[in-house]
């Protein structure tokens, strides 16, 4: 299942028309209940169609108050287990709480270069000959050999 | 909850030469590659449904580059896509996809991706590591850790979110529109078969979109749940494939007449239940043997009956397939559950190691699920499931449409004319252009050609971004004409919105209403009709011509009332034109299936009227059209030439390092 968000830590972005969680799910689910017409609990973040989360967990990954987790779908699985994100600009770190009430923690790198250093085309040749089959960065392509 | 102005959007009209639809790995590698030959001259234009640094089939990150030919043949991984897809591939395609595609892996670790190294002494350590212990870059000789002898492993979280910040920096954010998602490509009213334009929608704001374009990038994925899921209620959204992807790539060409390829074939990947959890590095890289409930293995136990489908069961690699139709038999006779037996495996690695690396092992094994499968680890939990401890369950899933797994279903696409041995028919001018003059593809959509995965996709989306500059260059004086008015393109994007309005209050239920469909129910009766009719799981993949025929027509039923949809929003709006489009990627691929008279891929679907494979007849492409202006679609046999000698790719023993005989689908 889905996400759900804990209704004491949202902040609904403090106001902003789009929150973060909105701007990040892949699938359009997150909404910002601006008046409390849909929840009860005005200018928070909800799941608006919690059978159609893929549980790629985007938006818990990206909020800023860590107001997002995930319960897993409850149609099948057992209540009390836990996938609890913590990502920094280089790495994640995860703890995993199972339903019998054992935490293991893991941490691994996501990046090994700081988040916008991207020079997309420095340091990159200028481009060729349009009609060859090489993309810019290529200086040369094999071609098929039929006996290889 | 409409509010009044919600049934009078405003229309916003964007010109451009390229328009590149979707913000996946190929987008994200067409973007980056056209935009350096287009310079300035060429205005080049992304529009995506999603947020580009979590969009696509990679949004939540992968374990794995599947696709890196390193110190391989390109020509071997020719013979290995060629083999686990059953012989019906097109060489041309694949060859020149392995020949870019460690460009692509190249530039991601320059980006900052960690991948994972194996040091001099012979250790692996992960992707951030290396640099403090000697380790190289991919590119100046470091070697990865190879998993399979295609895969390399990889730290890979925030791969998306990398890819991303390349292309969105290369294209600048001024010609990218977040949150729009195209409906439709509009034909040319002057030239016949000639891509102009394509409309869509904001689902942020009450705003239509019109964008004209000389040429035009069809990059949106594959699709999932066009069949009914094995998840059910609260867990339908858990799928192996992002749920997104609504099959719009086929949809979309399909309805604008271009040719489609194989679209027969599909994917079943076989994963760990319920979750569907990855299972590649389990049987890769942690050597772990799948057993049926009585701990035989099945593909070993099996092997005569594989037989029937010589010579795909001599394969280097077992076919993806072929390994599914031997655990489908034990699951039939009632021999289950299928189990991937993880304490033995990791008890064999253990026995050399310390416990220092024990634990680094275990870490790994979890990596696998939570860098690309966060669900898969909340069923662990949720269930106790410890690797080293307990057995877990494996299951084939749902089928999935495909053209960058492992499967080939998607749109013929022109290949490159450099190659030698290239037939005409596999060529018409513009690498990767459809037989829509203009319309482009790559990914998920380029039939006939899988195992690109996420690397491929992103070389191959740099391929069609390349091809296409060249295309607008010798197309400068076409200026796209529509032969529909601004007014009827609204009114057909909107109908859905309209529906709602105009009976909302006819009933005092607004879910239960006569005059309209949800999008919801509308998506329920496809995914019923697909797996009941078109051997989904209810039937264990079976199907004949009657079934087909029958599903067929609830189809035609279906198609009747697309125009009776409701959206009562924005995101309704959405799932109702997403839905739309799984109807036409379902009716293709049951099209397809009840033209190819054989079963050339059991495991994924049987025609049972049909149950052997048919070289004689069947080791040919089927093509289909749907022909826009009749509105009938015609099937068609094409013929399959080989550019390299596959006979080699059936030896024992010839595989080369890393090769196992397990699947080669991570």
């Amino acid at each position: 299942m889905p996400t759900f968000v804990h209704t004491e830590k949202c902040d609904g972005c403090k106001g902003g028309e789009v929150t973060v969680c909105m701007y990040i799910c892949p699938n359009d689910l997150m909404k910002l209940d601006v008046e409390g017409e849909f929840t009860g609990h005005a200018m928070k973040a909800f799941n608006q169609e919690p059978d159609q989360c893929w549980e790629c967990l985007c938006c818990a990954k990206h909020c800023p108050q860590q107001a997002i987790e995930l319960r897993p779908f409850q149609d099948w699985v057992p209540m009390g287990g836990k996938a609890i994100p913590l990502r920094t600009d280089q790495a994640i770190m995860w703890t995993i709480q199972f339903r019998d009430g054992e935490v293991k923690r893991f941490k691994f790198p996501a990046r090994t270069t700081p988040v916008g250093s991207i020079d997309p085309y420095g340091n990159k040749p200028e481009p060729g000959d349009l009609d060859s089959p090489m993309l810019f960065t290529e200086s040369e392509v094999p071609n098929v050999n039929p006996s290889a | 909850m409409s509010e009044p102005s919600f049934g009078n959007p405003e229309v916003v009209e964007i010109e451009t030469d390229i328009l590149i639809v979707g913000g996946g790995m190929a987008a994200c590698g067409a973007a980056y590659e056209a935009k350096r030959w287009a310079g300035d001259d060429v205005k080049i234009t992304l529009v995506d449904k999603a947020a580009m640094d979590r969009s696509g089939a990679v949004a939540q990150g992968l374990s794995a580059i599947n696709t890196y030919i390193g110190e391989n043949q390109v020509e071997d991984y020719v013979r290995m896509v060629h083999a686990d897809l059953m012989g019906i591939t097109r060489d041309d395609l694949v060859f020149d996809v392995g020949r870019h595609v460690d460009d692509s892996v190249h530039l991601f670790e320059e980006w900052g991706l960690p991948v994972w190294k194996t040091l001099d002494d012979g250790t692996r350590v992960d992707g951030a590591s290396w640099q403090k212990k000697g380790g190289k870059m991919l590119k100046d000789g470091g070697k990865p850790v190879r998993s399979g002898r295609w895969q390399i492993m990889i730290n890979g979280e925030s791969y998306k979110v990398i890819v991303a910040e390349a292309a969105k920096k290369a294209l600048g954010m001024d010609n990218i529109y977040e949150r729009v998602f195209i409906i439709k490509y509009l034909l040319d009213a002057n030239e016949p078969n000639r891509i102009a334009g394509a409309i869509g929608f904001s689902n942020r704001e009450h705003k239509l979109y019109i964008f004209k374009a000389n040429a035009i990038l069809n990059v949106c994925g594959g699709a999932v749940n066009i069949f009914r899921p094995r998840t059910t209620g609260e867990g339908m959204g858990r799928v192996w494939y992002p749920v997104w992807n609504a099959g719009s790539t086929y949809a979309m060409a399909a309805e604008v007449g271009a040719e489609l390829t194989m679209m027969e074939n599909r994917f079943v990947p076989t994963r760990f239940k319920d979750g569907y959890g990855p299972v590649g590095a389990w049987f890769l890289l942690f050597k772990s043997k799948a057993t049926n409930g009585f701990g035989e293995d099945y593909v070993v136990k099996n092997a005569d009956m594989l037989k029937d489908f010589s010579p795909y069961d001599e394969a280097a690699v077992v076919p993806t397939c072929l390994r599914n139709h031997a655990m489908l038999k034990e699951m039939k006779e009632g021999r289950g559950p299928i189990y991937m037996d993880t304490p033995t495996a990791l008890a064999n690695l253990a026995e050399t190691l310390t416990p220092k690396e024990v634990k680094h092992l275990e870490a790994e094994a979890w990596e696998d699920f939570l860098d690309m499968c966060i669900g898969q680890a909340t069923v662990w939990a949720g269930l106790n499931i410890r690797p080293e401890k307990d057995k877990s369950e494996l299951m084939p899933t749902e089928p999935y449409l495909l053209g960058s797994h492992s499967g080939c279903s998607g749109i013929w696409a022109s290949g490159p004319e450099d190659l030698n041995g290239t037939p005409d028919h596999y060529h018409w001018g513009y690498n990767r252009m459809t037989t829509v003059k203009g319309l482009f593809t790559a990914g998920d959509g380029v039939g006939a050609s899988g195992h690109k995965f996420s690397s491929g996709s992103h070389a191959e989306g740099r391929i069609a971004g390349k091809s296409m500059v060249r295309f607008v260059r010798d197309h400068k004086d076409f200026t796209p004409t529509f032969s529909q008015t601004i007014e009827e393109l609204e009114e057909e994007i909107y109908r859905p919105v309209r529906n709602y309005l105009e009976h909302k209050d006819k009933t005092t239920a607004e879910d239960i209403n006569p005059f309209y469909i949800t999008p919801r129910n509308f998506q329920l009766r496809i995914q019923k009709t697909m797996d009941e009719y078109v051997a989904g799981v209810a039937t264990y993949y079976q199907t004949n011509k009657i079934l087909l025929e029958e599903g067929l027509k609830y189809l035609g039923m279906l198609k009747e009332d697309a125009k009776n949809m409701r959206a009562k929003d924005l995101h309704e709006l959405l799932r109702a034109w997403e839905n739309y489009h799984r109807m036409w990627a379902a009716e293709a691929h049951l099209r397809h299936i009840l033209f190819r008279e054989e079963t050339r891929y059991p495991g994924f679907f049987y025609r049972a009227d049909f149950p052997e494979l048919d070289e004689e007849n069947w080791h040919c492409f089927v093509n289909s059209r749907h022909n826009p202006e009749t509105g009938e679609w015609e099937l068609k046999k094409v013929q399959w030439v080989p550019l390299v000698d596959h006979s080699t790719g059936f030896k024992a023993g010839q595989g080369g390092p890393g090769e196992t005989s397990k699947p080669a689908n991570v």
